[in-house]
């Protein structure tokens, strides 16, 4: 399968061709911890995640919360 | 007439601190940044007597922590109201960015601590781009309680943007010089429909005393008591003095006079 290359929390990633937000969350052992995700700037809700397939160049942010005042 | 016939009327308990609809016994709010470990976090939050625990949105280290135990374990949303903070933000865009995501991450749950930073040396608010931040935010749904210069005129601002609250700085965030224009935060008292709470600046329990004797709703720290030598005991200490100064507050001081005032009758003195 091709792979392309996404931008993953501001660093390259690499991801085969048609592979989904589900699948990069999956790959990230993420699946079922509480994060968040946007892909280009546009918040993805969860439910969405197995039908938003990635793209060259998408840039992928994963978020948690973390300790801050 | 024996004193104990007419007993003291009992104060009338301090019916609590309410934002956006919901009451809180509690008005002290912490933030769970700077602490050693998650568990330290917790025994200072309980120590604290909070309800609403500020968090920060950070991007996820890929390939580390994805096992490790996260901070919403330590102080799990179904305990706490948890509020997602725009900390580290330097413009609106991104400060309403983050608080999407945050929300995405929270359930959708809308309450929010929007704070748009103007530099890195003082962290003084850019009040300009937080204006703009909360107009957006307000008209998408979300709760916002807004770090704000002590400025009234800010502060009427925000409130009529539609702000649940407004958290003006007693000094500079993490500084611990505590309330510096006691003045300043009267006047945005005075004339506030939503609540006030002190967001920054506090060092140590006088400090939050005082600010709860001025008559804010509440007092938000995090450095005064994660900074602490022994911060749970310091958290204690918060929880205290934020009641303390309330009831001070609700009990109403007595004037400042420049005479003496015998706290002793006259009447019947031997000499």
């Amino acid at each position: 399968m091709t792979s392309l290359t996404i931008e993953l929390n501001g660093a390259a990633h690499s991801m085969r061709q048609g592979e989904t937000l589900h699948d990069l969350i999956d790959s990230l052992d993420l699946l079922g911890k509480r994060v968040a995700v946007a892909v280009n700037r546009e918040v993805v809700p969860s439910p969405r995640w197995p039908k938003h397939i990635l793209f060259p160049s998408d840039r992928v942010e994963v978020v948690v919360a973390i300790g801050g005042g | 007439m024996n004193l104990h016939d007419t007993p003291a009327a009992q104060p009338v308990a301090d019916p609590g601190l309410t934002i956006a609809g919901k009451t809180y016994a509690s008005r002290l709010l912490v933030g769970t940044g700077k602490y050693r470990d998650f568990e330290e976090t917790r025994a200072a939050v309980d120590a604290s007597g909070t309800e609403i625990v500020t968090v920060t949105i950070r991007r996820v280290n890929i390939g580390q922590h994805a096992n490790e135990p996260s901070l919403l374990d330590a102080v799990p949303p179904d305990r706490f109201t948890i509020l997602p903070n725009t900390g580290g933000c330097y413009n609106a865009k991104d400060a309403v960015y983050t608080l999407q995501l945050a929300r995405e991450l929270l359930d959708g749950h809308p309450l929010c601590k929007l704070e748009v930073l103007g530099d890195e040396k003082t962290l003084f608010p850019n009040m300009p781009e937080t204006l703009k931040a909360a107009e957006t935010l307000v008209k998408d749904g979300f709760q916002v309680m807004v770090y704000c210069s002590d400025d009234p005129i800010q502060a009427r601002i925000l409130e009529d943007i539609g702000c649940v609250a407004v958290m003006p700085l007693a000094s500079l965030i993490g500084s611990g010089m505590g309330i510096l224009n006691p003045w300043n935060l009267s006047l945005i008292i005075e004339q506030a429909r939503v609540p006030v709470i002190v967001d920054a600046g506090v060092g140590t329990a006088s400090d939050a005393a005082i600010a709860m004797e001025l008559g804010c709703d509440g007092v938000l720290m995090n450095t005064a008591i994660a900074g602490a030598r022994e911060p749970i005991r310091m958290a204690r200490a918060m929880r205290l003095a934020v009641e303390a100064g309330r009831e001070a507050f609700l009990a109403g001081r007595i004037p400042r006079r420049f005479a003496a005032s015998p706290s002793s009758p006259m009447a019947g003195r031997i000499a």
